[in-house]
Parts: C-alpha cells; sequence; structure tokens
C-alpha cells in the first residue's frame, strides 16, 4: 500500500496542477519585478559609461560652457558625500535614541504619540521637507543656501526611515537577553548598549543603509536648500552647493547632447556610489554580528 | 552562602493577583524545589525573590525578602545589586548570541565594570570548571555560545550566572528545553554546588524534585484565574512519602495536575 493511498487520485492530480500554477506565477512574478531593476541599470550603463572617466570623476563644471566636451562632476560628488554624511550625522544617533525610547522605555500615552508623530514624518513629500527647512533656515533664520541646509532637509527625511527600521530590529531581539541581562545584576542602560544594541546591529544598519540610499537620490530638497553650483565648494556652510541629484537634473534639462551625456554619466555615479555604501555597511555589519 | 527568608510575599501582573500569602524559608546548602500544577506561581515567587518581578510592566508585589535579614526590597536597595547576590537561571538557555564563550560567561563581570584581564580570564575558567563545561570549550573560548548544544548552552548559562560569585542561586525549570541525558549533567552539577550556594529550584519532574532536593515546597491554585498559594513545605523525603495534606498526596501520586 503506498503512502498517498488515502488521498483519491483525482485530488493528488489537481494538486500537482494547482502546484505547478503557483510555482509558475511565483517565478513570473520575480521576473517582472527584476525587470525594470535590470533595465534601469542596464540603460544607464550603457549611457552614461562612455563618458565616466578621471577626467569627469575630478573636475568640475566651473567654466564649462553646455556645448563644451569637457566638464565633469566632481563638485557634485562632493556635495552629495558631505550633504548625506552630515544628515546621517544628524539623523542617525537621533533616530536611534528615539527607537530606543519606544521600544525600552516608552509607556502609554507619550509612546503612542511619539509613534504616531514619527508616522506622519513618513509621509511627508520630500518636497516639503526642502520647502520647510527653505522656509526655516535658508530665509528665515537668513542662512542662505548651502549643503548644510540640504543636509537639514535629507535628516529630516532620513529620520522616520531610521527609527522605524530600528524600532522593528529592537522589537525583534528576545526578551530572554534582557531578563538574563538584568538577572546578572547589569542596569538597564548597560543591558540596551551592551546585549540590545549589539544583537540588533547588523538589522539596524541595513535599515540605516535603506535610509541613507533613499535620500542620497532625492532632488527636490536640494533645489530649495543647496540650490546647485557649478564650482568646486569644499564647505557645506558657505553658500550654494552642487549634489549629484542636482547635476543630473540641471545637465538632463539641457538641449545639447553633451549634457545629457554628462547627465546620465552623473546618474551613474549616483548609483554607484549608493551600491558601493550599502556593500561596506554590508560588511561592517557582518563583521560586528561574527565577533 | 545566606539565607532567603520571604514573609507574606504576594504578587500581581496588572489586576491579576498571581501568588497570596507566600511564606517560605531557603537554607544554606540545601536545594529547595517547588513543585506544582502550571499556572500556580511558583516562577512569579522565585521572581520576586531577586527582583525579577518588576521587570515585567504592571507588575507589583507585596510583602517581604529578606536575604540574611537584610530587606532586598528596602530603601536604598537597588534591584542590580539584589541580583548580584542572587543569581538566576532561566528554562530556556539563553547564552548572548554576539558574545563568545568567554565574554559570555564574563558577562556579568564586564557588564557591571571589572576591567582586570587577568582576574576576568581566572574567573571564567573558575566558573567554566565548576560547570564541568572547561574541557568541553576550552579550545573554542572564542567561538559563540550559540554554537553549543542546548544543554552545553544552559551548563554555560550556569557558569556566567556563578561567575559574579552571587550567594543564592535560582533555578525557573532548568532543565524543561533539555533531553534526558543533559538534564542528568544538570542535576549532578546542582548537587556539586549545593555545598556552595543556596539553591532554590522550580520543576515540574517531580522525579526530578526527589533526586535533587533536600526541601520541597508546593503550589497549587484552588481554580483557574484565583492566586496561587504554598499548600505545604518540608523535607523532601517527608512530602513524598507522607504529605500532611491530602491536596500534596494527589498531586505527587498523579491523581491531578
Amino acid at each position: 500500500m503506498s503512502i498517498a493511498a488515502n488521498v483519491p487520485q483525482a485530488v493528488v492530480r489537481r494538486r500537482r496542477v494547482v502546484n505547478a500554477i503557483a510555482c509558475s506565477a511565483l517565478g513570473l512574478a520575480v521576473v517582472i519585478a527584476l525587470i525594470p531593476l535590470a533595465a534601469v541599470l542596464a540603460y544607464t550603463i550603457n549611457k552614461g559609461a562612455d563618458r565616466i572617466s578621471w577626467q569627469f570623476l575630478y573636475h568640475s563644471m566651473f567654466g564649462v560652457g553646455p556645448l563644451d566636451p569637457h566638464g565633469g562632476a566632481y563638485h557634485a560628488i562632493l556635495g552629495t558625500l558631505e550633504q548625506v554624511g552630515l544628515a546621517s550625522l544628524m539623523a542617525v544617533p537621533l533616530g536611534l535614541l528615539v527607537a530606543i525610547y519606544i521600544v525600552e522605555y516608552g509607556q502609554g500615552r507619550l509612546r503612542n504619540a511619539v509613534r504616531f508623530l514619527i508616522d506622519v514624518m513618513t509621509g511627508i513629500p520630500s518636497i516639503v521637507a526642502g520647502l520647510f527647512i527653505f522656509s526655516f533656515w535658508v530665509i528665515g533664520l537668513n542662512q542662505g543656501f548651502s549643503g548644510f541646509a540640504a543636509a537639514l532637509s535629507l535628516a529630516v527625511l532620513m529620520l522616520p526611515v531610521v527609527v522605524r527600521s530600528a524600532e522593528e530590529m529592537l522589537k525583534l531581539v528576545p526578551n530572554d537577553l534582557r531578563e538574563a541581562s538584568y538577572a546578572l545584576g547589569v542596569p538597564r542602560w548597560r543591558t540596551i548598549t551592551s546585549v540590545v544594541l549589539p544583537t540588533a546591529a547588523s538589522g539596524i544598519t541595513t535599515g540605516v543603509m535603506l535610509a541613507v540610499a533613499r535620500v542620497t537620490g532625492e532632488t527636490a530638497p536640494l533645489l530649495l536648500t543647496a540650490f546647485g553650483f557649478d564650482a568646486i565648494r569644499r564647505s557645506p556652510f558657505e553658500g550654494p552647493q552642487s549634489g549629484l541629484p542636482l547635476y543630473v537634473f540641471a545637465q538632463a534639462g539641457s538641449a545639447f547632447d553633451v549634457a545629457v551625456q554628462r547627465a546620465w554619466a552623473g546618474a551613474l555615479t549616483l548609483i554607484v556610489l549608493v551600491l558601493a555604501l550599502t556593500v561596506i555597511a554590508r560588511l561592517v555589519a557582518a563583521r560586528t554580528k561574527a565577533t | 552562602m545566606k539565607r532567603i527568608e520571604a514573609t507574606d510575599v504576594s504578587a500581581w501582573f496588572g489586576a491579576h493577583k498571581a501568588i497570596e500569602g507566600i511564606s517560605l524559608m531557603f537554607e544554606p546548602k540545601q536545594v529547595t524545589a517547588l513543585i506544582g500544577p502550571s499556572g500556580c506561581g511558583k516562577s512569579t515567587f522565585i521572581r520576586t525573590l531577586n527582583r525579577m518581578h518588576e521587570v515585567v510592566p504592571g507588575a507589583r508585589f507585596q510583602g517581604s525578602v529578606a536575604l540574611d535579614g537584610e530587606d532586598v526590597y528596602g530603601p536604598g536597595v537597588s534591584a542590580a545589586d539584589v541580583r548580584r547576590s542572587i543569581g538566576m537561571v532561566f528554562q530556556r538557555p539563553n547564552p548572548f548570541p554576539t558574545m563568545s564563550i568567554r565574554d559570555n560567561v564574563a558577562a556579568g563581570l564586564k557588564l557591571n565594570g571589572m576591567r582586570k584581564k587577568g582576574e576576568i580570564d581566572e574567573t571564567v575558567e573558575w566558573a567554566l570548571r565548576h560547570t564541568g563545561l572547561w574541557d568541553e570549550v576550552k579550545n573554542r573560548l572564542d567561538r559563540p555560545g550559540a554554537g553549543l548544544s542546548g544543554g552545553q548552552q544552559q551548563r554555560l548559562c550556569i557558569a556566567r550566572a556563578i561567575a559574579v560569585q552571587p550567594e543564592v542561586l535560582l533555578m525557573d525549570e532548568p532543565c524543561s528545553a533539555l533531553d534526558p541525558v543533559s538534564t542528568l549533567k544538570i542535576e549532578d552539577l546542582i548537587t556539586d554546588l549545593k555545598d556552595e550556594y543556596t539553591i532554590v529550584i522550580v520543576t515540574h519532574n517531580m522525579q526530578q524534585a526527589a533526586r535533587v532536593s533536600d526541601t520541597t515546597a508546593f503550589f497549587n491554585i484552588s481554580e483557574a484565574g484565583q492566586p496561587g498559594r504554598l499548600v505545604e513545605s518540608g523535607p523532601t523525603s517527608k512530602i513524598f512519602t507522607k504529605p500532611d495534606d491530602e491536596r500534596t498526596e494527589a498531586y505527587i501520586t498523579g491523581r491531578f495536575g
């Protein structure tokens, strides 16, 4: 007697058919989801790779006209690194502290209020974040356009993403571990820094990287805060600065082929930059987990 | 080694009263087993002894617990200090997943501010030898603690608990997630450790209580939703052969629970 003898043949056949249909549907969904991703990547490489050179990566647009074949994105790369770096320096520690408050300390209505506000912040359109910093910092406090103003608007966008992802990761840390630490007479703050955070570290790193990757490509808030600049501006605190998304936006809007090529090269640089940051973060996370 | 004296202990989770009016004395160099059906408050009770009960949100406590006459809930006594004197081992082995075997055992010392590496290493070896783990792990002290078998993990947790040099060791069903061979090893370990610590063990396994304990206390609830109470306590041999209370007899002979 076979194992499946108690299931009628018709049912077995029907199950096989349903299984085959479901499996192919899943496979198809994966392929469809990957098509736009692969297409964007392939198209950008195809259009942009030719223009990428040391000349492009090491020169700004200072004194370069729209028809000149040279000119580069150095000033924009520098601007993006500074703006995203400053935004991360502000949003990541603050976001982590808020997440720790929500998961480890918060109780009752105050915690719910904080979570609600973070949810609302998640929904803020990026142009609104730009407008807010524009009216509050650039105009209101009369600080003018700068890379730092851009960093402020990017931090507003990063904060809720960091909080929500860190919150989810902290919640995944088993309560057993907190209790084991308390039972050794370890105070609560020390339990959080030495047991809870290391356990959640790799997940938190992934969440932070997603937030970084997201804001690295933001264009709208930069228009109102960094404004854009053709020359190299090393300091993010004095005057308008460029950034890769702004650079792509400005060059792509031009009617000349050379400029459009520069836009593609800038877009490719942006993608590679985000990819590199993600890979580095993954390596760091894997390393902290191993020890 | 110190004596613990619990007097008229009651504990709540929110509005639910989990245990009521429990008074028990735990003597040094003795193993006391707490037995009783599920939900009768054994775990809740031992968690009031080292102030782990208050970690749960909404938890409340009434009564007194004294360690050699000193009130552990007294003013100026911090919960962290109490827990360093009264160690605890949990039902499921819970080594810290990000730490090596060595760091797991050293966790209580390091996280409480001890910096002297030589002393820490000495204590780690001492604790691992005491729990019979040293020969099994001495060549892989830097590997993750989570890579050990369940029984080894639980002995690692016991090593971690005794490394802080507590006076008392509380064990909340330490073998319920382990196989019989690992269980026997833990039981032997308990017998070895009892010369140096006051040990309280919660167990669902009656044979285990009979094997390892000197004193047994039987807890019970009259019905679901009612607080757990202490029915009787006494020398293990007496509780298991001629208990005073008929409910104890019914429980240990397997007629309920």
